[in-house]
């Protein structure tokens, strides 16, 4: 039985105990008299209240049964594997050779004498089922992918059966409880309130699995090269090795990436700031309605973009103009690479102005109009009443919008891959290549890889480094935010 | 300085042969397609307190916006008829309305410093225009404008403190300190004691009716107790339309017409 018969089944006895359970209370509420006692809750809320009986507890006991026993058969292929090898790299491929093994073993004949002794035979027999399995497996592995399917398979009838006599257990409960008095409807707002709560936790747990996945792999990765060495080196040169081998030594200097990257999200932010608040400015305090009404949600399509198009026009129109243009201009050398910080810079700045300008158009209409009034009728004109009164007293909050737009910036990959190029070094020309945290990150983690090396583990200390980065900002543009905010409440 | 002349030279309340500071003529007020204020004529003695009362909606704050046309501001909206300061025509296109507003200050209902310093609030006026030829003149005028606004003695030693820190009646103050410090000739106020309690009510009352010696104010009320205190003239407005102009005291005591009488002994509005 599959697990999705499993959950059906259940749902179908929910359903039959939410139909029981409202007719149980329909037939007491309708035989009451009600002078002596009031019913509390209507029949529907007595019927739910079943349904969330019979479903909830039985679900989350198969979740958890299934998990445990994933868990379980992991150990087990894991130390019969290192027991017969030593090396942890080696021993990683045969943990999943074994797997694929017993994968397929599910999927085979095995009726009789069909039973295959060796790891060739298994693999010849795989192989006329359609299936294909590595070539180095050992003998070994066929008991132990056999009997690691048995322990599955007596794994799945206990949590089965346990679920589906819980899902019962929990139906009858309900059902015999029902009572005129039972406050069935606050328990119903309760559950709902619950998952109301669970759902909103979601992104938070997600951020926190993020942060410890990523953290157990940057460990590893320290234990190999040394966090000196990673932050303050100033050579990157990963050397890529063959999967398995470890004895390639590479240098992992964070620094010319990390300039690289706030190299080119200067150079963005320098063109999409004065754009963008230029725009904002006009938008919030010029425009008639019915040019903001034209204009903004068009300048809002430009956030709507995939950025890997933006890369596109980076890479094959904005790149050679700019390197044509300044032959043109040089008299023949162009000193403006088609992959340079510069393009990356513009075409990014250009994807970030709707950002700029959406965001602090908000924070320059949030500005009270009686700030504006009382500016113009102490006979300031209208530049005058945005400089003096408008922008300071939207400061904080433009600020805030422009942390936000500089950690997109930061976190920003498909243009600067497609724009940048991907040469890690120190640099301060803006028209030569640079490379950036998330162009490597991207670069190390291309290709079938196992995470064993430093080559491809160094991609979560970025992609740490990275997270931190941003995190930091948006917290601080959080905070700037809010406190502007209180102002005016 | 123009602010201490001026003081010894205030003139006398009732001066019947002086021209008006300011005169509407047949003013009119659209927003959009609907017309909110109709053929006004109304003069605008100089050195007096004029008020304009009447139920909401009567179009007396739209009449009073439109005397340093603060009308322009909203989108739609437009003013017919014509309106003079000293003879000018102010919606004549060769009137700078930058420079209007400078001669036509303005306080409104509720009080709105810049998020700014005490000193900055009251030195803006002053810098975007110019009038200060120093540091030590704006000085001068700032501290001249809030010893004006009777608020000098509570803010003297912390004039580098945020404006909006000061309570509702200081604030209003403020703003009308904000207002003299550009030296205009007339002061407009739209309701300024709507959003104040009883005793700050009374400080700004009292302060109108020292300002009278060098502005000529406008003030527009909901509180007919406080037309009678602090106005000489009274305009009674109702339903866009104007009703009945006269001496305060004629309006209160006497009115000729029957709206108004209505309106000021409560049986309507």
């Amino acid at each position: 039985m599959s697990a999705g018969w499993v959950v059906a089944i259940v749902l179908a006895i929910g359903a039959l105990a939410y139909f029981f359970a409202a007719q149980r209370a329909r037939v007491q509420r309708d035989g009451t008299d009600r002078a002596k006692e009031v019913p509390h809750s209507l029949p529907t809320y007595h019927g739910w209240l079943a349904f969330i009986f019979a479903t909830v507890p039985a679900l989350l006991v198969y979740l958890v049964v299934s998990s445990v026993s994933a868990g379980l058969l992991d150990s087990r292929i894991r130390s019969e594997v290192t027991a017969h090898i030593a090396d942890p790299a080696a021993a990683s491929l045969s943990i999943g050779i074994v797997r694929n093994a017993s994968n397929a073993l599910t999927q085979l004949d095995l009726s009789g004498p069909n039973v295959p002794t060796s790891y060739a035979a298994l693999r010849d027999m795989a192989k006329s089922a359609g299936i294909t399995l590595a070539d180095s497996g050992e003998d070994y592995m066929v008991p132990l992918a056999a009997g690691v399917n048995a322990d599955a398979g007596v794994h799945k009838l206990i949590g089965q059966g346990l679920t589906l006599l819980l899902s019962l257990a929990g139906a009858a409960f309900a059902y015999s409880r029902i009572r005129l008095r039972l406050r069935a409807r606050n328990q119903v707002e309760r559950v709902v309130l619950c998952s109301l709560l669970g759902a909103s936790t979601v992104a938070i747990l997600t951020t926190v699995g993020i942060i410890l996945s990523m953290l157990g792999e940057t460990i590893h990765f320290f234990s190999e090269v040394d966090p000196l060495t990673f932050f303050f080196g100033t050579v990157w040169d990963p050397r890529f090795a063959a999967a398995g081998s470890s004895g390639s030594e590479g240098q992992f200097g964070l620094i010319p990436l990390l300039m690289g990257t706030l190299y080119i999200a200067l150079v963005s932010m320098l063109f999409a700031v004065p754009v963008g608040l230029m725009a904002a400015v006009y938008m919030g305090e010029y425009a008639s309605n019915r040019v903001r009404s034209t204009v903004k949600p068009l300048l809002e399509l430009l956030a709507g973009i995939p950025t890997i198009v933006y890369g596109i026009f980076a890479v094959v129109t904005l790149g050679p103009f700019f390197r044509d243009l300044s032959a043109a201009l040089a008299g023949g050398f162009s000193f403006i690479q088609a992959q340079s910080v510069f393009t990356a810079g513009i075409v990014m700045g250009v994807m970030l102005i709707p950002v700029v300008s959406s965001l602090s158009d908000d924070v320059i209409t949030a500005v009270p109009r009686a700030m504006r009034d009382g500016s113009l009728a102490l006979g300031a004109t209208r530049s005058e009443t945005i400089r003096k009164v408008i922008l300071p007293a939207a400061l904080p909050g433009i600020v805030g919008a422009l942390l936000l737009t500089a950690s997109r910036a930061i976190g920003e990959t498909m243009i600067v891959v497609l724009a940048a190029g991907v040469a890690a070094r120190i640099n301060f020309n803006p028209f030569e290549a640079m490379t950036t945290i998330t162009v490597k990150i991207v670069n190390q983690l291309t290709g079938d890889l196992e995470f064993n090396s430093p080559q491809t583990l160094v991609a979560f200390a970025l992609g740490l480094t990275l997270f931190t980065l941003t995190l930091g900002m948006n917290v601080y543009a959080l905070y700037i935010v809010r406190k502007y905010r209180e102002q005016y409440e | 300085m123009s602010l201490e002349s001026a003081a010894t030279i205030a003139a006398p309340v009732s001066r019947p042969n002086a021209p008006p500071k300011m005169q509407g003529e047949k003013v009119g007020v659209f927003y959009g397609e609907k017309q909110a204020l109709f053929d006004v004529d109304l003069k605008i003695e100089q050195f007096n307190v004029t008020s304009l009362i009447g139920p909401s909606g009567c179009g007396k704050s739209t009449f009073l916006r439109s005397l340093n046309r603060m009308n322009d501001t909203i989108d739609g909206c437009r003013v017919v008829g014509k309106i003079t300061l000293d003879h000018d025509d102010i919606y004549d296109p060769a009137i700078d309305v930058v420079e209007l507003r400078a001669r036509v200050g303005m306080v409104f209902q509720k009080p709105n410093p810049f998020p700014k310093s005490i000193y900055e609030n009251v030195a803006y006026g002053p810098k975007i225009h110019g009038i200060a030829r120093n540091k030590a003149d704006l000085d001068e005028i700032v501290h001249s404008s809030l010893r004006r606004a009777g608020l000098w003695n509570e803010v003297k030693d912390r004039l580098q403190e945020p404006g909006t820190g000061l309570s509702g009646g200081q604030q209003q103050r403020l703003c009308i300190a904000r207002a003299i410090a550009t030296k205009p000739e007339v002061l407009l106020m739209d309701e300024p004691c709507s959003a104040l309690d009883p005793i700050a009510t009374a400080v700004i009352e009292e302060l109108i009716d020292e300002l009278r010696e060098n502005f000529t104010i406008v003030i527009v009320t909901h509180s007919m107790q406080q037309a009678a205190r602090v106005s000489q003239k009274t305009a009674f407005f109702h339903l866009g339309k104007l009703i009945e102009e006269g001496k305060t005291e004629d309006i209160f005591t006497n009115p000729k017409n029957k709206q108004t009488q209505d309106y000021i002994t409560g049986r309507i509005g």
